[in-house]
């Protein structure tokens, strides 16, 4: 047994834990006393004060939502604005028979079946209490009418509301995104964030691109105006006032009139195209084809539209320049000729005999390139000029999976590049660890192999793809792309610029730099696969054609464009930068089902290149269709 | 032989704490029903919260507090490794970041932490018994103010602040002398100018706004303001079940999670606040008298704790309705609709109702 002292001091320390334990219930009896103090207080003594007040709980606080803020791109043209117009709301909660009072209200005002169709929708998304728009944009004539009969219709009343327009329509849909009604997960988020209380009275929130990732900038501060109301409801008397604070500016760096050449030159094709300002990351051209017209989405979109949208084949929903993962394909090249040189595995003048395929040590697969019979004798610079798979294959064998996955890396494959708007993928930059992952399966050495030719596993979006050419031309400094270039605050006006500052550098050797860009500026010369592009251009074009496959090709089979269903064709890539000697666009261009990245993927590129550069505008634009082309591949 | 499984069964359920936790959760449900404006659904739904919650607590109730001991840290740890993971990784939303993705769900660290800081500083203290010193009591502040901060910085001020109160009833239960509380409450009354600069602009708005309610009404002033109108029109015995006019013409906000007490107190008056009181202070009284009689250092501020804790949730829940606290997001317990909540209540009651009933094995 334990000793005497030690029992002694264990019934004190419990004498002790339990007079603790008492001065606790002290305490909490004195608190519960404090309460039923309080509950006295409010529950007897002012009852009758609270008891007036819940009777005609009259005194509404009604919110007054701020402006949202302007998009505008940057030279000041407008992308999104708000409008005031008059709409008719009904508060369900309020009204004894719903479809009586539309079709007394069809009467009135002209109430198209889609009308019902979706204020049905809104219905079944919202809360009870709160009033839903059955028509948007009534004339002077239908709020006339309205208002003479409203004593008709308790519950419904004509609200003079503010409304998001996109004036440019489809113009750069995919990266101003667009405002919605606020859904139960838009409620979610903004409880978790407390923002609750200042979006009451607000209906809408961004949903998308650049409305949704600055929405804090954009919805403002809401003020509220506390009023007294008459029995119906109907407002009396302003008791006080809290101006509402609007919303900040944005100016994108986008250029409206760029990215519609851009958008314009794609003609019927789908595809994407980013171009960026290596020197700070201004992202200039945001396109994403077929876009959509974000007009129909801010008051809940109609079934018929939405059905035509989200089930077209040619998905304009979804945002290719963002969210489009393809295999990079010859694209890949020039960072891959940078690897070589840096790593030490290609000296400048090391030159191979094309025969036409490369074949792995003790394996007879034969990888071929893509010109039957090869490209002869070739060097670095040829390599990229005439765009040889050889060279590549051989290139990354001798750098392996490791060296590549960790060079091409520093240029953003395989990793969010981090510009301002959600949804971003990363694209896919295989790696041994990724493949044991993801297929349990070791890497092979024929991995490697498709890899330095940017196919195999490899994918990238056209962001990445614009993005690792961004940082190529400004000689491996990486800027992140960015779209908003400014912010005004509305309340001082002040102009808060985005900065720009380089937060990276991929070392590399300015002998190797210089080799890369005069081998892509070969790529525009005569001789080189992009030759047609770089034609009477006053300025230098440093570029690299691609192609993605979208079947595959047995070994025995040629690619024949014409033979191959149009939705099966290879995707066509091109990436360039201008002027070569000192850049001021990097871009990405993909064209899907384009074929050869020189003839479909390389014109838009040089349109756009000629307006940024030269303030060149390309003609009336022929109407182009992808017709069938047999021309050589890649 | 249903008799002997059943003894079995219920050999680890302290009857009467069980008794006041079902009558509070039955009032529970006919609030809901009558928050929710008669929606089954929702009410169903808190039942299976409740069910599980249930379930949670007998298989706690089961385990003895020797065992439950041997988990204090463990789950301090992974608790505190989760919210450093938090604060790296955590999803922001709009400026704070409270959850973590883990696997297909996403978890909120804090609410570990509210069993897992009594649990880890009564362990603490119970094995450094013997030589209780000053020294101790500093290490377990500093177990304390590790979790704490962090959730200070996600922000979630709230729940900082209750899991601070868990953790100074057992530095507190545990004898932290008189002078070194009141040196800490001086210290606290001498840096709360500093401790102000450093709240964030909707946690400083949130206490101006109890001083002055009409400040913010769209915000927390409102709900201060509709939920008083609430309790006072409510008078001494309510308006009657599903008649709170405040309740269900919908002025009242978050009427279902932390201002369901304002739905009781319209239609229940002063009358049912008194019995809902009286039954918290059964519960609490229950947890305090397990606590007085526990064996071991451990399992007394463990239960203490608890109780403590409990009385706390309560307290600043039914304060903050009837505007004498501020607005934290506090739910009312075993009251408010929630699931998460609920399982960490019911967890803590296994583990009174473990302390109890394995009292005399631990003293043969």
């Amino acid at each position: 047994m334990s000793r005497p002292t030690e029992l002694r001091d264990s019934q004190k320390e419990l004498y002790y834990f339990r007079w603790r334990l008492g001065v606790a219930a002290v305490g909490i009896v004195l608190l519960f006393t404090l309460l039923v103090g309080r509950f006295f207080f409010l529950q007897v003594i002012q009852h009758e004060y609270f008891h007036t007040l819940a009777e005609n709980n009259r005194i509404t606080i009604v919110p007054i939502v701020p402006n949202r803020g302007l998009i505008l791109d940057r030279n000041g043209v407008v992308l999104a604005h708000n409008y005031s117009a008059y709409t008719l709301e009904i508060t369900s909660s309020k009204v004894k028979d719903l479809d009586a009072t539309i079709n007394d209200l069809a009467t009135l005002v002209d109430i198209q079946p889609r009308d019902r169709k979706r204020f049905k929708k809104l219905l079944e998304e919202s809360r009870n209490f709160e009033s839903l728009p059955i028509r948007a944009r009534l004339n002077d004539v239908e709020v006339a009418r309205f208002t003479a009969n409203r004593y008709r219709f308790p519950g419904v009343e004509i609200k003079a509301r503010l409304f998001r327009h996109y004036p440019k329509g489809e113009l750069a849909s995919h990266a101003i995104g667009h405002i919605g009604r606020i859904n139960d997960a838009d409620l979610e988020m903004l409880e978790e964030s407390d923002d609750m209380a200042n979006y009451r009275g607000t209906d809408h929130i961004g949903k998308l691109g650049v409305e949704q990732s600055y929405e804090k900038e954009l919805h403002g501060i809401t003020g509220f105006e506390q009023v007294e109301t008459d029995a119906g409801g109907h407002a009396l008397r302003v008791l006080s006032r809290r101006a509402p604070v609007s919303g900040d500016n944005l100016t994108l760096s986008l250029d409206s009139r760029l990215q519609e050449i851009a958008e314009k030159a794609f003609g019927q094709y789908r595809g994407a195209m980013v171009a960026i300002d290596p020197n700070n990351g201004e992202v200039l051209a945001f396109v994403s084809k077929p876009g959509f017209d974000p007009n129909l989405f801010i008051d809940g979109i109609d079934p018929t539209s939405w059905d035509a949208l989200n089930n077209s084949i040619d998905k304009p929903l979804n945002n290719r320049a963002l969210r489009g993962q393809y295999p990079p394909g010859s694209t890949f090249k020039p960072f891959m000729a940078l690897a070589g040189l840096e790593l030490g595995k290609r000296t400048p003048s090391y030159t191979i005999s094309d025969p036409g395929y490369f074949m792995l040590a003790g394996n007879s697969h034969h990888y071929r390139d893509w010109k039957q019979g090869g490209h002869g004798s070739v060097d670095l610079k040829k390599s990229i000029t005439v765009s040889c798979d050889t060279y590549y294959y051989g290139l990354a064998n001798d750098l392996g999976p490791d060296n590549i996955y960790n060079f091409i890396g520093q240029f953003g494959f395989g990793k969010k590049t981090g510009i301002d708007i959600e949804g971003e993928t990363t694209g896919l930059l295989p790696s041994r660890e990724w493949k044991m992952k993801r297929y349990k399966q070791k890497w092979y050495a024929g991995d490697t192999v498709s890899v330095g030719i940017g196919q195999g596993y490899n994918l990238a979006t056209p962001l990445q793809l614009a993005f690792a050419v961004s940082i190529l031309a400004n000689r491996g400094v990486v800027v992140r792309p960015h779209l908003v270039r400014s912010i005004q605050d509305s309340a001082t006006s002040q102009v808060k610029t985005v900065p720009a500052k380089p937060d990276a550098a991929v070392a590399l050797k300015p002998e190797s730099l210089e080799l890369v860009k005069e081998a892509m500026i070969g790529v525009t010369q005569p001789g080189g696969t992009a030759a047609s592009v770089g034609a009477n251009a006053p300025y230098l074009i440093a570029a690299k054609t691609g192609t993605a496959q979208v079947v595959a090709i047995k070994q025995n089979e040629k690619y024949v464009a014409s033979r191959i269903a149009e939705r099966h064709r290879d995707h066509a890539l091109f990436i360039a930068y201008a002027p070569a000697d000192n850049p001021k666009i990097a871009m990405a261009v993909l064209v899907e089902n384009g074929g050869h990245g020189g003839s479909t993927a390389g014109p838009i590129a040089r349109q756009v290149m000629d307006y940024y550069l030269l303030g060149k505008v390309p003609p009336a634009p022929v109407s182009e269709t992808p017709d069938a082309v047999e021309e050589e591949h890649d | 032989m249903i008799n002997r499984l059943w003894k079995r069964l219920t050999a680890h359920i302290d009857r009467p704490l069980l008794g006041f936790i079902l009558l509070l959760m039955l009032i529970g449900l006919l609030v809901l029903y009558s928050a929710t404006d008669r929606d089954l659904g929702k009410t169903t739904s808190q039942m299976a919260n409740m069910v599980v919650a249930l379930a949670f607590m007998w298989g706690v109730a089961n385990v003895p507090p020797q065992h439950i001991a041997r988990l204090a840290l463990p789950m301090y740890a992974v608790g505190l490794l989760l919210l450093v993971g938090v604060a790296l990784f955590g999803d922001i939303s709009h400026g704070a970041r409270r959850w973590l993705h883990v696997g297909v769900t996403r978890i909120q660290p804090s609410e570990i932490m509210k069993l897992a800081v009594p649990l880890m500083l009564a362990w603490y203290l119970d094995k450094r018994e013997k030589t209780l010193n000053l020294k101790d009591y500093g290490v377990a502040v500093v177990l304390l103010a590790a979790p704490v901060g962090l959730i200070v910085k996600q922000p979630d001020l709230g729940t900082a602040l209750l899991i601070s109160a868990s953790g100074f009833y057992v530095l507190f239960l545990a004898g932290l002398g008189w002078r070194i509380i009141l040196g800490l409450a001086a210290a606290f009354a001498v840096s709360a100018p500093i401790l102000w600069s450093l709240l964030h602009d909707y946690q400083r708005q949130r206490i101006l706004t109890l001083l002055d309610p009409t400040q913010d009404p769209l915000g927390a002033g409102y709900h201060i303001i509709q939920s008083s109108i609430a309790l006072g029109s409510g008078g001494i015995f309510g308006k009657g079940w599903f008649n709170g006019t405040q309740a269900h013409l919908d002025f009242l906000p978050e009427r279902t999670t932390d201002f369901i007490f304002a739905v009781f107190a319209e239609e229940f008056g002063m009358a049912g606040n008194l019995i809902l009181l009286v039954l918290y202070l059964l519960v609490i009284g229950r947890g305090l008298i397990i606590a007085a009689k526990a064996p071991t250092l451990f399992s007394r501020l463990l239960a203490g704790s608890i109780t403590l804790t409990l009385f706390t949730y309560a307290f600043v829940n039914m304060g903050m309705v009837s505007g004498i606290l501020p607005v934290v997001g506090v739910p009312l317990p075993l009251i408010s609709y929630g699931g998460t909540s609920m399982v960490t209540l019911l967890l803590g009651f296994g583990m009174l109702m473990s302390i109890q009933t394995h009292r005399k094995l631990v003293q043969s």
